[in-house]
């Protein structure tokens, strides 16, 4: 019997490890932006080329940044979400148009209306990579000093928005 | 080794089944061993297969590099670098658009003459050390960087501690031979 019980083990010690390695998306990779200043970035906006926003105008309120882009199939699943959630004028959301065409991006906000305040219009991508982008969608959460405070990866769901994202806000406003 | 654990085998007595069970066992734990090293070999064959295919692929897209020399540089960084979007390619190999903007970052940084370091922190500042193909030593990647070698000399530790053991035990200590095992016959 006793035989059994190192094997048994080192079987049971590998279940464990595994089954704890299937709980973890490999796609979610940690940012280590979190905690840290947002990048600076001066970009125009999508709706008027003549309009930029830059990091400094947001400093003073809590903001949510949104990547989203017409290309992006799973932006669309998420975007009714959002225009129900900013509907409810909790915080103001931005979008950050990622790599995209100024007409593409101005039909879909027409086509699935338009949850943002603003769209910063990042034709060449580089704001994203500044904050770290990969995937999109992705939303930022950024308090009144400009910090980045929570980051979502994939879109949001009523679920994230109820377990993650408004505790963070209410907190946030304290 | 191997020929060792055969001729133990075979000086014991071929029939007894809990020395076959026993050498099974073995067998999973010394295979479970080397698989660090075959992976590593694995590794090893597909960074060789890289390295001698990269220059092939190295002339797509690049606006801003005429110069082979810095591309061959730049080539060399992205290929220590892990692709986030299909993440078991480097971004060298991959095709990814976020693969081709950073491969184009790296040209413009050294073009403006930072070297490998500083686009390594460029990269890990935004990405993490996920993006590193070879992360710093630190306390969540010891077990990482160090971790085949301590299963392999354990392994190898308790192989031979094991077959010392056995060497000593006397005969009487393993099952008779059972009179319809194979080579009695």
């Amino acid at each position: 019997m006793k035989r059994f019980l190192l094997p048994l083990g080192i079987f049971l010690a590998l279940a464990v490890f595994l089954g704890l390695g299937l709980k973890h998306d490999p796609r979610e990779v940690p940012s280590p932006l979190i905690g840290k200043p947002a990048p600076a970035f001066n970009l125009p906006t999508l709706g008027d080329a003549q309009r930029s926003l830059r990091k400094e105008d947001m400093l003073g309120k809590v903001w949510m940044l949104n990547v989203w882009a017409s290309w992006c199939g799973a932006c669309r699943e998420e975007h009714p979400v959002l225009v129900e959630f900013a509907r409810r004028n909790v915080v103001p959301i931005y979008g950050l148009n990622y790599k995209d065409e100024r007409p593409d991006g101005l039909a879909w906000l027409r086509a699935g209306g338009n949850p943002y305040v603003e769209s910063l219009f990042d034709h060449d991508g580089r704001i994203g990579i500044d904050f770290g982008v990969y995937g999109v969608p992705e939303t930022f959460v950024i308090d009144q000093q400009g910090v980045i405070r929570y980051k979502q990866i994939g879109p949001i769901t009523p679920e994230v928005l109820r377990d993650k994202i408004e505790p963070l806000l209410r907190q946030l406003h304290g | 080794m191997a020929d060792r654990m055969l001729q133990v085998h075979a000086e014991r007595g071929p029939g007894s089944p809990r020395l076959l069970g026993w050498f099974g066992w073995l067998g999973g734990w010394l295979s479970l061993c080397l698989r660090p090293v075959s992976v590593l070999c694995l590794a090893l064959s597909l960074v060789l297969s890289c390295l001698l295919a990269s220059p092939a692929h190295a002339g797509e897209a690049q606006p801003l590099a005429d110069n082979p020399e810095q591309e061959a540089r730049m080539m060399a960084i992205a290929s220590e670098l892990r692709c986030l979007v299909c993440q078991n390619q480097t971004i060298a190999d991959s095709h990814a658009g976020l693969a081709i903007d950073l491969r184009q970052q790296i040209r413009e940084q050294l073009q403006q003459g930072k070297n490998e370091q500083q686009i390594r922190e460029y990269m890990t500042t935004r990405y993490g050390n996920f993006i590193l193909y070879r992360p710093p030593v630190e306390g969540n990647t010891v077990l990482l960087w160090f971790g085949p070698g301590l299963l392999a000399v354990g392994g190898l530790g308790f192989l031979w501690w094991n077959l010392r053991r056995r060497a000593r035990m006397s005969a009487e200590a393993f099952d008779p031979d059972t009179p319809d095992a194979p080579d009695q016959a």
